[in-house]
């Protein structure tokens, strides 16, 4: 608790004692009027100070105001009781609302706990302790295991394993060596690590995300402008039907007492406030936004939850979202030799050579090549390689080398880059090449359509036939291939048309060169955020961590945001119709009026401290 | 340009989109942005005006929610 809000509760406490014994024990009404006014003044002097300033501010509308108002109106009634309650629940209910929002503050900065106190840097080769705003770009860090990388650079001396949880909510440790880049906000967890600093600590990773975090809020949601405007209206309509509930009903109902309207009218008062709905609706947003990045997804605004929860459409990139983005050897089919036979040959034969697929089939083989063995190689432009390789000839590339040099090969082979490889003017088989499709991407895909996504589509650059067959494995439901990157943005228009009134359209791509795409669709995701500034400055939402299906989970963060919001509103606002009505009767009384003011309020904030701790489930 | 302040005891949502509103008023802001959760004040202004707005924005602070500082 801060110091003000133990002042508060201080006061409460005195207030409650002075009035007990004007409750319980019996004494003449005077006696008890003393002790109800000094209770009344100890916890209620400062807001009726408050209301007098504001008044002369020329804020009328004020809830200091309303509240000496309703709890002054009570006393002059002759209603004791009910006017220091009033005044004492409101302060029990303010004390509670501060403490609640700064615990659920301190919550979300702690859970983005990514901000580094300081960084050691090396300076005429003496370690010292600076603020890490101070570190100049090329300037050597040292980080020991257990603490923070400050700032973003390159390894340049030993190597560790990175806890990155806190920036892509993942669990697995990294490993870095020297050589490698690495990024602020990680925690290095077994090595002492030297860092050649890259960024300056405002350009790094770091500030860049709690930058982020911290201004999502600015942005907001359909529901949050909703219920401002609201309050604006709000409190204005309910002071002026207490001012007509308390003068016009006893002018044609002369039965009925002047007071009891005043009472009824003074009811109508206590829950004018519209602070309920104020305060729990940001606080959702920014718990759900919280509780999204410690899942390792940012979320640059209340809007783009609001969005998300009501996807429609989910388009994808292929290459470098559903797809690893990388050549890989994915199937070998030999024809009279074994499997790794197949590869080491062909291995052998493209040892020399620099090309892509040359490379893939060097990882795949994954033992060092005895350079000795190659007594030949020649790279055939367009058509692969020709080699000498121990006792035999190689020739290993695509079918026009094997029309070329007369081997007959199969015609039937599946979709991708195949490597045909003849051994002496032998057939021995292929291998073939393909883009690795995530692993991930499947349950993706199956995860969107369990969350109720209608339509899944993937947009590629690459083959017909290529893009086909991943969107055909994956289930999804439409492809469109061989796209140029402004046939993307017209494909993403065509799609936009075709969406409901209600539903929007997610554009996940790897935030490289889909700017374009990012920005004309409703809400665009970028993935691999983690250290790809351009995909952090070009996406509304950056998923940190590689994996697609991570959106799955991410449109239910956004939906429990938004039905935790609803549910918020319904229930405020159900509860103070209610009680209007009620209290427009004379059914509900001063009591209830508190219960629907500051109850309704600890409730609802109770309700939307429930989107921080989220958990996703699997 | 765009300049973010710190405030404290900003204790009430309603107030803070009072405040808000107040700011947005004043000459020379192109848009303000009170954050009652991280307890900021987003200013994007004029060029030039900075000194003259931050002089206005700490007055109408003071009618608006005269509890709250802002750290200047």
């Amino acid at each position: 608790m801060t110091e003000k809000q133990k002042k508060q509760l201080c006061k409460i406490l005195v207030a409650a004692i002075i009035c007990i014994p004007a409750i319980i024990i019996s004494m003449p009404e005077w006696a008890k009027l003393i002790l109800y006014l000094i209770g009344y003044l100890v916890v209620g002097l400062e807001i009726l100070k408050k209301a007098v300033k504001n008044i002369k501010n020329g804020q009328v509308f004020d809830e200091n105001f309303l509240m000496s108002i309703a709890t002054i109106g009570a006393f002059l009634l002759g209603e004791y009781l009910e006017g220091i309650a009033v005044m004492l629940f409101y302060q029990i209910g303010e004390l509670f609302q501060s403490y609640a929002v700064n615990q659920s503050r301190k919550s979300i900065s702690d859970l983005m706990d990514i901000r580094p106190d300081s960084a050691v840097v090396l300076r005429d080769s003496q370690e010292e302790v600076v603020d890490p705003e101070e570190v100049m770009v090329g300037e050597i860090i040292v980080v020991r295991p257990g603490e923070k990388v400050p700032l973003d650079g390159i390894v340049i001396e030993g190597s560790s394993t990175l806890d990155t949880a806190a920036l892509t909510g993942e669990s697995v440790p990294r490993t870095v060596v020297s050589g490698e880049t690495i990024i602020s906000g990680c925690i290095n967890l077994t090595g002492i690590l030297k860092i050649r600093v890259e960024k300056e600590f405002e350009e790094s990773t770091v500030a860049k995300i709690l930058d982020l975090v911290e201004n999502a809020s600015s942005q907001k949601a359909k529901v949050e402008n909703f219920i401002t405007r609201f309050a604006r209206y709000y409190t204005p309509v309910v002071v002026m039907a207490a001012a007509v509930l308390a003068v016009i009903p006893p002018l044609f109902l002369p039965n009925y007492p002047f007071a009891d309207w005043i009472y009824r009218a003074l009811t109508f008062l206590v829950i004018s406030c519209p602070c309920a709905l104020v305060i729990s609706i940001p606080l959702s947003f920014f718990g759900g936004i919280g509780a999204a990045s410690k899942y390792g997804v940012l979320v640059k605004g209340s809007n783009y939850l609001e969005l998300l929860s009501n996807a429609e459409f989910a388009v994808f990139d292929k290459t470098g979202t559903l797809t690893e983005g990388s050549f890989r050897v994915s199937e070998i089919v030999p024809e009279g030799m074994k499997q790794e036979d197949l590869l080491g040959i062909a291995a052998y034969a493209e040892a020399y050579s620099n090309h892509p697929i040359s490379q893939s089939i060097l990882e795949a083989y994954g033992r060092p090549i005895d350079k000795e063995q190659i007594h030949e190689m020649n790279e055939i432009v367009g058509r692969g390689v020709w080699a000498n390789v121990g006792e035999i000839e190689v020739y290993a590339g695509n079918a026009k080398l094997m029309q070329d040099i007369g081997v007959v090969y199969p015609k039937e082979v599946p979709v991708g880059t195949i490597v045909h490889i003849a051994v002496d003017h032998v057939y021995a088989g292929y291998l073939l090449i393909a883009d690795i499709i995530k692993s991930d991407a499947k349950k993706a895909i199956e995860d969107l359509k369990k969350v109720g996504v209608k339509k899944t589509v993937m947009l590629t650059g690459d083959t017909d036939a290529i893009g086909r067959k991943v969107a055909e494995k994956l289930n999804m439901d439409e492809v469109y291939t061989q796209l140029l990157p402004a046939d993307k943005v017209a494909r993403i228009e065509s799609l936009l048309e075709r969406k409901s009134q209600n539903g929007y359209l997610v554009f996940v791509g790897d935030g490289i060169n889909d700017a374009p795409v990012l920005a004309r669709a409703d809400v665009g995701v970028a993935m691999g955020g983690l250290g790809c500034d351009a995909a952090i400055e070009a996406a509304d939402v950056v998923i940190m961590t590689d994996e697609p299906s991570k959106l799955a989970g991410m449109i239910k963060i956004a939906r429990k945001t938004v039905k935790i919001c609803r549910q918020n509103i319904v229930f405020a606002l159900g509860v103070k119709a209610v009680i209007l009505v009620l209290g427009a009767f004379g059914i509900a009384d001063m009591w209830a009026a508190v219960f629907g003011d500051v109850g309704v309020a600890v409730l609802a904030i109770l309700n939307s401290m429930r989107t921080l701790y989220m958990k996703n489930k699997e | 340009m765009k300049k973010v302040f710190k405030v404290e005891d900003l204790d009430c949502a309603h107030c803070a989109a009072k405040l808000e509103d107040a700011l947005n008023h004043v000459s020379g802001v192109n848009k303000a942005t009170v954050n009652f959760l991280s307890q900021k004040i987003t200013l994007d202004v004029e060029d030039g005006k900075l000194d003259d707005i931050v002089k206005a924005m700490v007055s109408t602070a003071k009618k608006i929610e005269p509890d709250c500082t802002i750290l200047v």
